[in-house]
C-alpha cells in the first residue's frame, strides 16, 4: 500500500510537471462553505533576489492569476465529500467560471482539502553513508529507512515531508546533499487522513475531465500563505477557520511540523444562530455575517435587528432580537471552537516552541472581535492573517476567506519536498515484485 | 440624470448590485415567482430553467464550454471555418458549367471593353530606315489589320519576324503614342558579291546573305568571290582583298579552293594560291616580292604559296619555251 501511494504521488507530481510545461493550472479549494477555483498562468520569469532571500512578493513572481472565480460549496461537510454528484456541480461552476475568465482551457488542477482527520508523525531514521558524500540517492535511502508507524487501514498518507537533516554531530540541515558525512539522521513530519475522503475528491476531480497535479492539506497551504517568513521560521500556529472544519498547522523552521482539525467551524455557528432564532440557514448567515460579535458591550442590547420571516403572520415576520442576545448564541460556539483548538495545540505541544505567535485565518476569523476572544483563550501573541498578495488576484479573493486558496497556489508554483521525490533505493525496489507475487498467492489461496 | 426633454420611455432605477455572499444570499432565498411574466421586454431568457438555487452548469455544457476553450478549436472556428464557408459557398456556385461559362464571359467582355479603348488602339505601321522593297517585304511578314489594341500586338514576336528577312540587320519595333507601330529597321549592307553555280548573290561583311541579283554588272564596285564555302568566310576574303589593294583594278576576286583556301585571282588568268593558314601574310609576302622584282607583271601563270617554305612560280607555256630557247641559245653559243 505505501508503494502504492509513492506511485500515485509520483504520478501527481510528472502532471504537475506537465501542467508547468504547458503552464496552465487550476486551483480548487474544496471546503464546506465554497469551493474556489483560481486560474494560475506560469511563465517561469520569477526569481528570486541575487542573496536568496524572499523578496516582498516573496519570490512568488513567476506565475500569475487569470481568473478566479468562487461558489458555494454544496455536498461537502466538515471538509469532506458527502454528496460525490452536488460536488462535481459545484466543483464544474467554480471551474467554468473561473476558466471563462481566464479564457484558456485548464486540464490540470491540484486540490486541497480540509478535513478527513489529518494526523500527524514524527518519523526519524539514521542510516550509515555508503560513501563519504550524501548524493540524493542517500537522502532517498536515509527517507525509505523511516519506520513507518501502523497509521491504520483505510489511510493515506498525505504529507511526508523531512523537515530536518542532520549529518555526524550536525543538525538543522535543510538540504544535505553534496555535504561530506558519515552518518545521515532525517527529521520526517508525516500526514495522513481517510483514504475515502481523499478517493472521494479524485472521483469527484475526475468526473469533471480534470486531471490532478496535486493533493493537499489545506491547513498546510493556508499556514504557506497566511504566515509571513520569519512566523514560518521561528515557530507559529496558523488557525483557519473555515466553514466546517477550523483546521490547525505548526510551522517550524519553514516546514510544518504538526497539523490537525477540529470538526467545527463557522458553519456551527450559523447553525446555532438559526436554531437559537428560528430563521432559515441563509438568514441566520446573513445576520452572522452583518452582525456578529463576540464582545457585547452596553449598546449592543439597544442595537436591534431584524430578523424577519415570511410566513405571513405579522408578528413572527417582524420579530427582532438585540445584538447582545446573538453575540450571546455566537461566543460560546466560537469559544468552544477555540478551546478546542487550545486542547489540540497544547496535546501538539505548542508552549514547548521558542515563539508562539498564533494566526487567525479562514473565513471564520472575520467574526468581529475574535483577536481579542482568541488572545483570551489561546495567548497573548495573535493576530489575523490575511493571506499574501499574488499577482492577478482579484480585490473579492483577498480576504482571508482565500488564504488556502492562494497558499495552494504558492505550493503549486513552489512545491515542498517530500518522500516521494526522492527515488526509492534499489535494493527496495527490486524485491518488490517478489513480495508482491507472494502476497498475491497469500491473498488468494 | 434626467434628459432634459422628456420622453416616454421608461426611467430604469437599478439599485448597486449585490456582490459576493450578498449575491448567493439574495440568489439562494429569491422564491418562485407564482406566475410568470407573459412579456419580457428585455433580454429574453429562452431554454433556460430558472435554477436559482443551483448555477451549476449542465455536464453537456461544461463539455461544450471546455471544448470552445481549447486553442486549436477556437483556431479552427475562427478561420477555419469562414474560409471553409467561402470555398464551399464559392466552389457551390462554380459547380454548374453555365455559371462558369457566364462568368468567363462577362471577365472577357471586360478584357475587351478596356482594351479596345482609343488609347490603347494601334492605327497603323511606320517602317524607318528601310528602302522601298524590304518596307514592302516587311509589311508582307507582318500582316495586320488596323485598327488593333496593343494589347495584342506582340511586340518581340513581330521584331523577330522582321528580324528574320534577310536583308535585315536588326530593327526596334515600339508602339509609339498616337497609336503608331514604329518599326526602325538596319538594312545588311551589302559588301561583296559572291558568285555560285546557282547565280550571283550579295554578302554582306558577316557573310549574310543580302540579296540575290541577276547580274554582276549591277554591282561592279563590289569585290567578287566564289567557290563552295566563301560566304562563310567572307571576313578573311575581306582582308585578302584589303591587302591586294595595291594591285588596283588587276585583282578579279577571290576563289574558295577545296572549301579550304583561297586563290586570289588577277587578270591575264594570273593566280596567287594562297595557304590554308595565315593566307594575308603569304600574299604581303607575294606583294612584297611583286613590288621588289615585278613579280606579276612578268609572264607568270600562278605563284604558289601553299607551302610556306617553298613558295613555286608556274610559267606560262610560252614564257617557258622561251626560257628553252634562251637557253639553247646559249648553248649553242658556247
Amino acid at each position: 500500500m505505501m508503494t502504492d501511494l509513492y506511485q500515485s504521488q509520483r504520478a501527481m507530481r510528472q502532471m504537475r510537471r506537465q501542467a508547468m510545461q504547458r503552464g496552465v493550472v487550476a486551483i480548487l479549494d474544496v471546503g464546506s462553505s465554497k469551493i474556489s477555483c483560481l486560474v494560475l498562468r506560469f511563465d517561469g520569469t520569477g526569481r528570486l533576489s541575487e542573496d536568496n532571500s524572499i523578496g516582498s512578493m516573496a519570490g512568488q513572481t513567476g506565475f500569475r492569476v487569470i481568473g478566479a472565480a468562487t461558489t458555494r460549496s454544496r455536498g461537502v461537510q466538515f471538509g469532506e465529500v458527502t454528496a460525490m454528484q452536488e460536488t462535481e456541480r459545484a466543483i464544474r461552476t467554480a471551474l467554468q467560471a473561473a476558466q471563462k475568465m481566464a479564457d484558456i482551457r485548464v486540464d490540470h488542477v491540484i486540490a486541497c482539502f480540509s478535513g478527513a482527520n489529518p494526523r500527524s508523525y514524527g518519523l526519524d531514521a539514521q542510516v550509515d553513508l555508503d560513501g563519504q558524500l550524501v548524493t540524493e540517492a542517500e537522502v532517498g535511502r536515509v527517507l525509505n529507512a523511516c519506520d513507518v508507524p501502523d497509521y491504520g487501514d483505510g489511510r493515506e498518507v498525505l504529507h511526508a515531508q523531512p523537515v530536518n537533516f542532520a549529518l555526524d554531530n550536525r543538525s538543522g540541515l535543510i538540504d544535505p546533499r553534496g555535504q561530506m558525512g558519515q552518518n545521515l539522521a532525517v527529521d520526517m513530519h508525516m500526514l495522513t487522513v481517510d483514504a475515502m475522503a481523499i478517493q472521494n475528491i479524485v472521483r469527484c476531480i475526475k468526473r469533471c475531465d480534470l486531471e490532478l497535479a496535486g493533493i493537499a492539506n489545506s491547513a498546510y497551504v493556508s499556514g504557506i500563505s497566511a504566515l509571513v517568513e520569519d512566523e514560518q521560521e521561528l515557530g507559529a500556529a496558523c488557525i483557519d477557520m473555515g466553514g466546517g472544519t477550523t483546521s490547525i498547522s505548526i510551522f517550524m523552521k519553514k516546514h510544518m511540523i504538526y497539523a490537525d482539525c477540529v470538526r467545527m467551524g463557522g458553519d456551527h455557528v450559523t447553525n446555532d444562530i438559526s436554531m437559537g432564532l428560528g430563521v432559515p440557514a441563509a438568514v441566520a448567515e446573513r445576520i452572522k455575517t452583518f452582525n456578529g460579535g463576540v464582545h457585547a458591550t452596553g449598546a449592543d442590547d439597544r442595537d436591534l435587528i431584524d430578523i424577519g420571516g415570511d410566513t405571513g403572520d405579522w408578528e413572527h415576520d417582524r420579530r427582532t432580537v438585540s445584538r447582545a442576545e446573538l453575540i450571546g448564541i455566537m461566543r460560546p460556539r466560537v469559544e468552544e471552537i477555540l478551546e478546542e483548538v487550545r486542547t489540540r495545540l497544547d496535546a501538539a505541544g505548542f508552549d514547548h516552541l521558542p515563539s508562539q505567535q498564533i494566526v487567525l485565518t479562514g473565513g471564520g476569523s472575520q467574526i468581529m472581535g475574535l483577536d481579542g476572544l482568541a488572545s483570551r483563550i489561546l495567548g497573548q501573541r495573535v493576530r489575523l492573517g490575511r493571506p499574501l498578495r499574488v499577482h492577478g488576484l482579484p480585490q473579492s479573493a483577498t480576504g482571508p476567506g482565500f488564504s488556502s486558496a492562494v497558499g495552494l497556489s504558492l505550493f503549486a508554483a513552489h512545491p515542498q519536498d517530500e518522500w516521494w521525490d526522492f527515488e526509492i533505493p534499489v535494493d527496495v525496489y527490486a524485491a518488490r515484485p517478489f513480495k508482491r507475487a507472494v502476497r498475491w498467492f497469500r491473498d488468494n489461496w | 440624470m434626467r434628459p432634459l426633454t422628456a420622453t416616454r420611455a421608461p426611467a430604469i432605477h437599478r439599485t448597486k448590485a449585490l456582490a459576493g455572499p450578498d449575491a448567493d444570499f439574495a440568489a439562494a432565498s429569491r422564491p418562485e415567482p407564482k406566475s410568470k411574466p407573459k412579456l419580457r421586454l428585455r433580454g429574453a431568457r429562452f431554454f433556460r430553467r430558472a435554477r436559482l438555487s443551483d448555477p451549476a452548469p449542465s455536464r453537456l455544457s461544461y463539455r461544450f464550454q471546455r471544448w470552445m476553450l481549447t486553442p486549436g478549436i477556437r483556431r479552427g472556428l475562427k478561420i477555419g471555418l469562414p474560409v471553409l464557408a467561402v470555398a464551399g459557398l464559392v466552389g457551390g456556385y462554380f459547380a454548374s458549367e453555365d455559371r462558369r461559362a457566364a462568368v468567363s464571359t462577362y471577365i472577357a467582355d471586360i478584357k475587351t471593353s478596356i482594351q479596345e479603348r482609343p488609347e490603347f488602339m494601334v492605327n497603323l505601321m511606320a517602317i524607318d530606315g528601310a528602302g522601298a522593297g524590304l518596307s514592302e517585304d516587311i509589311r508582307a511578314v507582318v500582316p495586320l489589320d488596323f485598327p488593333l489594341s496593343s494589347w495584342d500586338l506582340d511586340v518581340e514576336q513581330i521584331r523577330d519576324t522582321v528580324t528574320d528577312l534577310d536583308p535585315v540587320k536588326s530593327a526596334t519595333v515600339r508602339i509609339r503614342p498616337g497609336g503608331i507601330l514604329q518599326v526602325d529597321v538596319v538594312e545588311r549592307q551589302p559588301v561583296i558579291v559572291w558568285r555560285t553555280r546557282g547565280g550571283i548573290e550579295l554578302l554582306d561583311e558577316t557573310g549574310a546573305h543580302v540579296e540575290r541579283i541577276a547580274a554582276r554588272g549591277d554591282h561592279a564596285e563590289l569585290p567578287l568571290i566564289a567557290g563552295k564555302g566563301a560566304d562563310k568566310h567572307v571576313p578573311e576574303a575581306l582582308r585578302i582583298l584589303t591587302t591586294a589593294r595595291s594591285l588596283g583594278d588587276r585583282v578579279r576576286g577571290l576563289v574558295r579552293v577545296g572549301e579550304r583556301r583561297w586563290d586570289l585571282v588577277l587578270d591575264r588568268n594570273q593566280r596567287i594560291m594562297l595557304p590554308t593558314d595565315r593566307p594575308v601574310r603569304a600574299l604581303e609576302h607575294v606583294l612584297a616580292v611583286n613590288e621588289v622584282q615585278d613579280l606579276l607583271e612578268r609572264d607568270v601563270a600562278a605563284v604558289d604559296m601553299r607551302l610556306g617554305q617553298r613558295p613555286t612560280i608556274r610559267m606560262t607555256k610560252t614564257a617557258s619555251e622561251d626560257w628553252w630557247n634562251t637557253k639553247v641559245d646559249v648553248n649553242s653559243r658556247q
